[in-house]
């Protein structure tokens, strides 16, 4: 889902970082007040970011004959839900930019906006609105829906930024022709990715039940 | 070591495994292919401070991975011993 260094006109590259840098600045608050109230949460941070490395590691082929990444922000989102995970998934998302060419500096405050914040942000109502239901489904809801919506939000930074013609149904034209590569690529991977964050997150409830209240 | 921890280790190898199909083509290198269609006057305005090779690139990806499946690992451990 990483835009790439360069791909996004500069007056958007300024406009998806005006909306992440807030969030960024008060996730990184709350990531501190969290290890403040409770030492044990920063091991839980360490493993919420381990996710995202790994998974946002792995270059995996889909159905389409196209390979793309997970995210693995759905363990992060459903332990410290929203902002923490954007600040988590900026760190990762920084990695690449730097030593991968994998997205870029233009484009980070883009790429943490669908990764870290949006994305994220649709898994985690997705756990709150299952949890009472079904436990495991809500933690496999919230990392699919996450990975999912994550790369949606991308494909609508690219069409608002390269719409086919001008106006709405130029960004809409282009919208179809960027969900076609992106998201359908993304629905085998995000269920994958689903799996394994819920047998973490379940290893994580029989150790330590009381952070995730039910 | 329940079926839930093994399952734990075995997945994630077995998609690093399957990861190995080099020529499938990333959606990120196909959306530039559509921007190029879309807006075919768009030149990139800014590109990479450091770009590796396809060696170095691997290694970048694998370290990446390494840190993460540390950072599970280690405090997954961690609590484990402690309990």
């Amino acid at each position: 889902m990483h835009i790439m260094e360069g791909f996004l006109p500069a007056e958007w590259c300024a406009f998806w970082y005006a909306l992440a840098i807030p969030v960024l600045i008060y996730g990184a608050w709350k990531t501190k007040k969290e290890i403040e109230r409770d030492p044990k949460a920063k091991s839980l941070l360490a493993v919420s970011l381990g996710f995202i490395f790994v998974l946002s590691a792995l270059k995996l082929p889909s159905v389409t004959g196209s390979c793309s990444h997970p995210t693995g922000t759905g363990v992060a989102v459903v332990l410290f839900g929203p902002s923490v995970t954007a600040f988590l998934s900026s760190i990762a998302l920084l990695y690449q930019a730097l030593l991968l060419a994998h997205g870029g500096l233009t484009t980070l405050g883009a790429n943490t906006v669908s990764m870290g914040i949006v994305g994220p942000f649709f898994g985690f109502i997705a756990y709150k609105a299952l949890k009472k239901f079904n436990l495991t489904a809500a933690f496999f809801s919230a990392a699919a829906v996450a990975d999912f919506m994550t790369y949606v939000v991308t494909s609508l930074q690219l069409a608002l930024a390269f719409p086919a013609s001008p106006g709405m149904e130029g960004v809409m034209f282009s919208a179809i022709r960027f969900l076609g590569i992106f998201a359908v690529t993304q629905i085998p991977l995000a269920i994958i990715e689903a799996f394994i964050a819920v047998l973490l997150l379940r290893s994580i409830r029989t150790y330590s039940p009381e952070v995730i209240s039910a | 070591m329940r079926p839930n921890k093994i399952l734990l280790l075995v997945l994630p190898v077995a998609l690093i495994a399957l990861s190995g199909a080099q020529e499938w083509k990333g959606t990120d290198d196909i959306a530039e292919g559509a921007i190029a269609e879309l807006s075919p006057d768009y030149k990139p305005w800014f590109s990479p401070i450091f770009e590796p090779t396809g060696e170095l690139e691997g290694l970048f990806f694998s370290v990446q991975a390494a840190i993460g499946g540390f950072l599970i690992g280690y405090f997954l451990g961690k609590h484990d011993r402690e309990s």
